[in-house]
């Protein structure tokens, strides 16, 4: 990772200023504000950091949150994965990857997530499990759980110092009632460390149990909302549910309550993704387009893959 | 590279990006390249709103940010406070005292006869919003011999350029509260993140660097009922601000340059002072460019806010976060924007859950 002293930021004398942006594109002060709050973050789990965002050259809610972490800590020797969806490949991904690997020289790029020592994402965590040494970062559109709870941010801050969730349990409760069912689909809360709950960002609950326990530090960036959150390494993160009715994530079974596959991989512990050919036909393939790819790619292999 | 299912993002940005390019050069051979000189004198109006929302302040990187944006002024304040970023802030200037504006244009609405006389400057205030035909095949001699005579007309002596404020007389008056003389150093929203309840001096940076359309809308909703303000515009002011920095060296303040700005004051109705008498109260709006809707948005905002953090909101307008959180421009369209994004993997999950409260059997069925 970087280190501190980097990237100079000398102005030119002339009326047309400088053109040429520093390492990771953000001034030296900027990433040093970046990293305290990401130091500050990882020593309270879970709560949420404010810190002075800076505009990037993407727009508010296109990953500006995720971008100014992965700027703030990589440095020259670090190998980048960023994907969008589950895809490398992804209009959006593409683009952010392309700004870190302009303004860092020396970045490397990898789609595979176990060569990778920072991960970039938005709305989902790779299958693969993360390892020590790894940083993943999440991009966040609205950090605080108790959002659409508590309009007001200064209530939130109060109601998340005395750890009180009440009303946010009401709401799951409420639901049971009218849907026997939590509706939460993605951004399903959890509570980190025995206090703060925090919005994964908008994972699916599927990905939510990779957050307990995680072998690699997990960033959370908002940038328009201006807050930096992290869960550290090995930290407890409990999705919240009552103790009668279990937290579940999306089970892909059909009828007869047989877990579905990809269609093209053959996993059957993925998260799947629905796809339309070019027939009409509605089929499940996986989310995660570089761990399909490699399940195919060893099966292909005479030894014979994972699935075959 | 590894093969992925979905291909081709690369390629389709790439396209695309060809593609907007030819949308700003499609006149071809039978025209130019606009200049950025044009932007700054020509589209002046359009211009201001860029060096405010943007809050950054430079003539040139304006205009190239308006041509390059083809004009629209979200993304062209929007690209300015992303080349911002790449800056470090190097010097923090002392408060400037905007009695020392060189002013083009100067009117109060409080009292006909003022200390300095009113001063209209250049204003459509008072002009018919007829279309000016004219204008549609403009000869450039015409154009040229234009700006030519105005200068040709000009009185032989020099109009004071610098006038006392419409507010210092109701504050010598004891009708308007006197300034604190000691006041906290000032917020900079861009390095110290918003933590409510925020100072008044972040509030008033977070509203210098506001949407104007944003700012409007919420100010307007205060003046037709949602909300009980009695303003009147004590002054209003549009000039240059000669601004200081301190000397390297020295430490002593010297002038590096000026910027244009719009000020307003607006005085709003009274209320208990601290003496018992009662007394006016104070709205204040300022913005970089000449945006005279802004800064009559921002004053009367910036009174609501007042009242809002004093006695609690009534109205939207007056509660700080409602407010402060909604009117940038570069949040507010960026995450508007970002709904465009793929969002393949939480529709994915809402289908889930839809499908299981339904009762629907199997994810796929």
């Amino acid at each position: 990772m970087a280190d501190i002293t980097d990237s100079s930021n000398e102005s030119s004398a002339g009326q047309v200023p400088d053109q040429a942006a520093p390492f990771g594109f953000l001034d030296a002060y900027a990433k040093r504000e970046i990293r305290r709050s990401v130091l500050k973050a990882l020593c309270l789990p879970g709560y949420q950091v404010p810190y002075a965002s800076r505009e990037m050259p993407m727009g508010r809610g296109f990953g500006t949150g995720g971008l100014q972490l992965s700027l703030s800590v990589i440095g020259p020797n670090d190998v980048l994965k960023v994907i969008d969806q589950g895809s490398d490949d992804s209009v959006n991904a593409v683009n952010l990857r392309a700004f870190i690997l302009r303004t860092c020289p020396g970045v490397k790029e990898t789609t595979d997530p176990s060569r990778a020592s920072l991960i970039q994402s938005r709305h989902r965590i790779p299958e693969t499990a993360l390892q020590e040494g790894q940083v993943l970062i999440l991009q966040v559109p609205i950090p605080d759980p108790l959002t659409f709870i508590e309009p007001s941010e200064r209530q939130r801050k109060i109601m998340h110092g005395e750890a009180d969730y009440s009303r946010l349990l009401v709401k799951l409760y409420e639901d049971l009632r009218a849907f026997e069912e939590i509706t939460l689909s993605h951004s399903y809360p959890a509570e980190i460390d025995g206090h703060y709950v925090l919005s994964p960002s908008p994972i699916p609950r599927f990905d939510l149990p990779k957050l307990n326990h995680s072998a690699a530090p997990i960033l959370f960036g908002a940038g328009r909302e201006k807050k930096i959150y992290a869960v550290p390494p090995y930290t407890q993160a409990v999705p919240l549910s009552f103790s009668d009715v279990p937290f579940q994530v999306e089970q892909f079974r059909d009828s007869r309550g047989r877990r579905l596959s990809c269609q093209r991989c053959g996993a059957e512990d993925t998260f799947l993704e629905e796809c339309q050919t070019g027939d009409g036909r509605r089929i499940l393939i996986c989310s995660d387009t570089d761990y399909c790819w490699r399940n195919r790619w060893y099966a292909s292999q005479p030894v014979g893959g994972i699935h075959a | 590279m590894a093969y992925v299912a979905i291909k081709g993002g690369a390629k389709a940005i790439q396209e695309s990006s060809r593609l907007l390019e030819y949308l700003r050069t499609q006149q071809g051979v039978h025209s130019r390249s606009i200049e950025l000189d044009d932007i700054a004198c020509q589209l002046r109006n359009l211009h201001s709103r860029i060096l405010s929302e943007s809050g950054l302040y430079h003539d040139d990187l304006a205009s190239l940010a308006l041509k390059q944006s083809l004009g629209d002024p979200l993304e062209a304040s929007f690209t300015l406070r992303a080349y911002r970023s790449t800056r470090p802030r190097n010097v923090e200037s002392d408060p400037q005292d905007t009695r020392q504006m060189r002013l083009t244009r100067r009117i109060s609405a409080a009292f006909k006869d003022i200390p300095g006389g009113q001063m209209l400057g250049a204003t459509p205030d008072y002009a018919l919003r007829l279309l000016r035909f004219e204008l549609v095949n403009e000869p450039s001699e015409s154009f040229q011999a234009s700006a030519r005579e105005w200068l040709t007309d000009l009185p032989d002596e020099a109009e004071p350029i610098t006038f006392p404020k419409i507010v210092e007389i109701l504050r010598h008056r004891g009708l308007l509260p006197q300034i604190d003389s000691d006041p906290e150093p000032a917020y900079d929203i861009t390095r110290e993140p918003l933590i409510f309840p925020l100072p008044r001096s972040a509030r008033l940076q977070a509203m210098a660097r506001g949407e104007t359309g944003g700012m409007l809308a919420l100010a307007y909703s205060n003046m037709r009922g949602y909300g009980d303000l009695h303003p009147t515009v004590a002054e209003l002011r549009v000039g240059y601000l000669p601004v200081s920095l301190p000397h390297p060296i020295s430490g002593q303040p010297v002038e590096i340059g000026e910027v244009l700005m719009t000020e307003c004051e607006m005085v709003t109705k009274f209320e208990a002072s601290d003496q018992g008498r009662p007394q006016f109260t104070i709205g204040y709006g300022a913005c970089f460019g000449h945006n005279e809707t802004k800064a009559i948005a921002m004053a009367v905002l910036d009174r609501c806010l007042q009242k809002g953090m004093g006695h609690g909101p009534d109205h939207p307008a007056e509660d700080p976060e409602y407010v402060l959180l909604h009117i940038d421009g570069i949040d507010s369209m960026g995450f508007c924007n970002h709904f465009k994004m793929p969002h393949y993997v939480t529709f994915q999950a809402e289908m889930d859950t839809l499908q299981k409260t339904r009762g629907d059997s199997g994810s796929n069925g």
